[in-house]
């Protein structure tokens, strides 16, 4: 007798960008979304173009202002590279001209620091719910 | 002259950070003026330059201990030197953000820098008094010093 397939989640791998250590770690532990897969973090722009090129993530969480290369310039390079990826900007540039500009590089979503955790999962969830 | 619209958007920028990433409302003490030489600060210090309408240095000064309580209440357990001044410098970046969205149009806000361990000083404009704002969270003070010409 066939048994019953366990109802499996199809899991998206999650790559969290940001200078901030702070920040990396409170993404990675305060999102409770059961798709995502933490796969791997990156400390700037550069670092996160290695990192993505290794670990192939279907989302990203980008911080904008950052050393080396910032994030809308990592988001042009992502979208280049895999333009299925779903990037959520989370960034304290709270003006709506730094978020009109990532949108048009290929953000799919923008959260404002300082977050809570329900609005990290709220953002995170819109962002893969939409895709 | 500051006016009190400038000072109202560098003071929000600091109580959200409290409000929204610790879930828990800072409250704002009474401002003051330094009149004589630099105000005391903490041992972390998050520090923006400020241009444009008016030129000058914000910085928010913390105490270890604040920082170290505002780590944990994010459910962070590493403490180490270099969180905090992580934690102080994302304050900062905070008002930087806040700043820019509300006064952008008159105001050019620079990346915030982090000025730690105890001795440093932050660099104010020559000639200006620093008004510092006590910035009031459980049972912690840090401060809020805006010295723009």
């Amino acid at each position: 007798m066939a048994r019953n397939a366990p109802f499996l989640t199809p899991q998206l791998k999650l790559l969290i960008v940001d200078d901030s250590n702070v920040i990396r770690r409170r993404i990675e532990r305060s999102q409770q979304i059961e798709q995502l897969q933490v796969v791997g973090v990156a400390s700037n722009g550069a670092e996160a173009i290695e990192v993505f090129r290794q670990t192939d993530p279907d989302v990203v969480t980008m911080d904008i202002t950052m050393p080396e290369m910032d994030g809308i310039e990592c988001v042009e390079q992502l979208v280049a590279m895999k333009p299925q990826v779903l990037i959520l900007i989370v960034s304290a540039l709270a003006d709506k001209a730094t978020a009109v500009e990532a949108m048009a590089k290929g953000a799919n979503g923008f959260l404002n620091k300082p977050f809570s955790d329900r609005q990290l999962n709220e953002a995170l969830a819109e962002l893969i719910g939409g895709a | 002259m500051l006016e009190e619209q400038d000072i109202r958007a560098f003071v929000y920028g600091t109580t959200r950070y409290f409000e929204v990433a610790a879930q828990q409302a800072a409250s704002v003490g009474s401002p003051y003026l330094v009149t004589e030489g630099a105000p005391d600060i903490h041992d972390y210090n998050g520090v923006i330059a400020v241009s444009g309408r008016r030129n000058g240095t914000v910085c928010f000064s913390a105490p270890r201990g604040m920082l170290t309580v505002l780590l944990m209440k994010m459910n962070e357990s590493n403490v180490s030197h270099e969180y905090l001044c992580d934690l102080v410098g994302e304050v900062a970046n905070t008002i930087a953000g806040t700043v820019r969205r509300d006064l952008g149009k008159d105001f050019a806000i620079s990346v915030p820098t982090v000025v730690a361990g105890a001795g440093n000083a932050v660099e104010l404009p020559v000639g200006e008094r620093p008004v510092v704002i006590p910035i009031n969270w459980r049972s912690h003070v840090a401060k809020l010093v805006v010295c723009l010409r």
